[in-house]
């Protein structure tokens, strides 16, 4: 890494953080970069409040006892957990922040297709996030992130219609922020961009976009339903009044399984940047990563029944989602065989971001293969309910999301602030994260294959073992993360000056000043080439290909 | 002149800005497709459950008339708005603003019907979470009842969130068009800039379509 030293005369430069100073200037704010860090105050204060949720939850599961807390208590806590950490954090993790900052840099616009829309984005994000955050203040929800009926729209005395409001809220946020993704990628491209010369990021947020767009609302008319069977004592999903409670969980899953590949198909995308440019070498197989983006979120609408096993579908549906659920794992796995691909004869260097990047792939994989595990119909009703699902997700959620999340804030940080953090603290951190990542969540593995329930307060006294060292897992999780926290704001003020490419990158956004001008560019580039050209540099293991060939 | 007052600081020149705001309403009405495709799949889901009891009560209590007259309201609506389209793209704004009148009215027209249905509903008891009696209290052929109560309520459930549902598209498109109007009014559209008026066409006729699938599914499906 090198850094352009500190320079006087680089200072007074205008950009989009010191055109304007003032409260009203961020709030009306139609600037993409604004919005972009907009949403990465909020997700954080998200993040930090599920944080604390999580936190609650693994202190009470210290002891086999349920002592800590009642168990009214606790189902109220791993709810609020999953809908603060799902719907508002995860989904818009990368795309609102990290995606609303750097797609326009890399299409060489000056913004999103539609800028009011993306700020009405985020004041519904808020307006979702805040009728939550009243139903947890005011009661909170014990019904799961799930909300299955009919207990959901029957017999639970929480607030769930101010829950499944907040849901439905946030949803429309999801569905302009991908809009808004989409149409730039069609319509802003900058002249010679052409599709195949298009970053991988890019290719993965619009895949991502795309699930948004044909997910989402689809669980927002089924919230709606549930909303309105429990205003008006309605029998939409009510067995009792000849409802079907499988038909929710049908429609729910419809939106919800494709909705973890909205919170992983971003990360594959910033993995893929990072890797190949801490690996200074192109990254293999180009064209293989980018269809598998679209053959994922393709994938990703049939797998839904996979969540259905034990709940009276048919074994023959069961036999199709199955299959279907081991087929999503090829592309998945054709990303993973191009990464390692790329790192073979790199001349690799373990920066912070490509410490996050590593850990994402030997995670990934991990939580990928253990849902193989799943997807199998006989070992899936062993394990069904049990911690080794709540251990597999985290590792996509957790291991894969938030690793990425973490990888990608470091590596667009100088470019999102024009600062460098520290960069020892950072790795130190990345490597704190991953360690207290696998003592919290591998040995649920073990508790849930020897057959821990989850959502249960008090457990046997035989699990002990297993859940203190998960627990202690914990807390070292969460140092790992206030320490980035300090340190990155810490650079704000007292960051080295960056410069515009400070890992030697070479798309788009790195050819703009750190941080950029309003209008990103001062004269649109141009685009001549592919995106990853790092095998230009001099280095003895050049590939066959010709400089400047084309991919 | 007309140039530089409607083109956006992101965009490039028009021919971007009108690519990019017509694929926007596209993908939004898929959007919106996954939307009342959730609805409507629960109902045929549902439909196939209790076919006997959803005949029944749309047998009973939906009128074919009045439907089809709304159905034949909202089509000619949609020509309108073809026609409105077709005018601003000739630079003819009296007739333009006259198309965008037109499709107000009908678009009110249909709402009217629409709530007088409601209203005798509402009066014969048919409204699940309000006042829903099944069999109703005057009940004409009492010997021909034998739907299950509680389907016959699952049936409504569905008419009264689909129809409320579209009904209320169709309240935000009198808006869309009200501002539309006022627009044309003040001379804002030129056979060189008129993608507000397209695009809202494309929102309206989609509206129009989503009344075509539900019109059969409620009022013919016997």
């Amino acid at each position: 890494m090198t850094t352009v030293s500190y320079n006087p005369a680089l200072e007074p430069r205008e950009s989009y953080i010191n055109v304007a100073y003032t409260v009203k200037s961020w709030l009306l704010t139609l600037d993409h970069k604004r919005i972009g860090i907009l949403y990465l105050i909020a997700i954080t204060a998200f993040f930090f409040i599920g944080g604390v949720f999580a936190t609650i939850i693994r202190l009470e599961l210290m002891t086999p006892q349920g002592d800590l807390v009642s168990d009214d208590t606790y189902n109220k806590l791993f709810t609020l957990h999953g809908v603060v950490m799902i719907f508002f954090f995860l989904i818009p993790s990368i795309p609102a922040t990290i995606g609303n900052f750097v797609i326009p840099l890399m299409l060489g616009a000056r913004d999103l297709a539609f800028p009011r829309l993306n700020l009405l984005s985020w004041y519904i994000f808020m307006i979702g996030g805040t009728l939550s955050l009243i139903a947890a203040i005011t009661g909170g929800v014990d019904t799961g992130w799930t909300f299955y009926t009919p207990y959901s729209s029957v017999f639970s005395n929480t607030r769930v219609v101010l829950t499944v409001l907040g849901v439905f809220v946030t949803g429309f946020s999801s569905i302009l922020t991908g809009l808004n993704f989409v149409i730039t990628t069609h319509t802003m491209r900058a002249p010679g961009l052409t599709w195949r010369r298009l970053p991988l990021f890019i290719w993965a947020l619009y895949a991502t976009s795309i699930i948004m767009l044909l997910g989402t609302p689809v669980i927002a008319i089924t919230v709606l339903l549930v909303a309105a069977e429990r205003i008006f004592h309605l029998g939409i999903f009510n067995p009792a009044l000849g409802g079907d409670p499988v038909l929710f969980q049908h429609l729910f899953w419809f939106y919800s399984h494709p909705a973890v590949y909205i919170m992983i198909l971003p990360g594959m995308g910033v993995i893929s940047e990072i890797v190949t440019c801490f690996s200074r070498k192109n990254v293999f197989g180009y064209t293989f990563i980018a269809a598998s983006s679209l053959a994922i979120a393709f994938i990703s609408f049939l797998v839904w029944g996979h969540h259905m096993f034990v709940s009276t579908q048919s074994v023959y549906g069961g036999m199709i989602f199955s299959f279907l659920s081991f087929l999503v794992a090829v592309p998945s796995a054709i990303k993973v065989f191009n990464w390692t691909a790329t790192l073979y004869k790199g001349s690799i260097s373990f920066h912070a971001p490509m410490l996050y990047a590593g850990g994402f792939v030997g995670l990934f994989t991990l939580g990928g293969l253990t849902g193989l595990f799943l997807a199998a119909l006989g070992l899936d009703v062993h394990v069904h309910d049990t911690y080794f699902i709540v251990a597999h997700f985290h590792y996509i959620m957790v291991g894969g999301a938030v690793m990425a999340y973490m990888g990608a804030i470091h590596y667009w940080w100088p470019k999102i602030t024009g600062r460098m953090y520290t960069e020892w603290l950072a790795r130190i951190a990345a490597v704190i994260i991953f360690l207290g990542f696998n003592l919290t969540f591998f040995p649920q593995f073990i508790l849930g294959y020897l057959g821990m329930p989850r959502r249960y307060h008090a457990y046997p006294p035989e699990f002990q073992v297993l859940n203190v060292m998960s627990t202690a897992g914990a807390s070292i999780l969460a140092v790992g993360y206030v320490i980035p926290l300090c340190y990155l704001l810490w650079s704000l003020w007292h960051g080295k000056i960056a410069g515009p490419n400070p890992w030697k990158a070479t798309g788009l956004e790195w050819q703009t000043p750190s941080p950029p001008p309003t209008e990103n560019f001062h004269e649109i580039p141009v685009v001549t080439g592919p995106p990853y050209q790092y095998h230009l540099e001099e280095v003895p293991f050049a590939p066959s290909r010709p400089p400047g060939a084309p991919v | 002149m007309h140039q530089a007052g409607h083109l956006a600081h992101q965009f490039e020149d028009l021919a971007q800005q009108k690519e990019a705001s017509t694929l926007g309403m596209w993908a939004f009405l898929a959007t919106e497709l996954m939307f009342f495709g959730g609805a409507l799949t629960c109902f045929v889901v549902y439909r196939s459950f209790y076919a006997h009891a959803f005949a029944q009560a749309s047998r009973e209590h939906m009128s074919i008339p009045l439907g089809t007259i709304n159905t034949a309201v909202l089509l000619c609506s949609s020509l309108t708005v073809a026609m409105g389209v077709h005018f601003a793209r000739h630079g003819q704004q009296r007739k333009l603003i006259v198309m965008l009148l037109a499709t107000i009215f009908l678009a009110i027209t249909f709402l009217c019907i629409k709530a007088t249905e409601y209203y005798t509903e509402y009066r014969h008891e048919l409204v699940p979470g309000l006042n829903f009696h099944y069999p109703p209290h005057h009940h004409e052929h009492p010997d021909r009842l034998t739907a299950n109560p509680a389907n016959v309520e699952l049936f409504f459930c569905f008419y009264f969130f689909l129809t409320a549902l579209h009904a209320l598209h169709m309240i935000v498109g009198v808006g869309i068009f009200s501002v539309i109007t006022v627009k044309a009014w003040r001379g804002a559209f030129s056979p060189e800039y008129y993608n507000p008026v397209e695009v809202s066409g494309l929102y309206w006729h989609f509206v129009d379509l989503v009344w075509i699938f539900l019109f059969p599914l409620l009022y013919l499906l016997h």
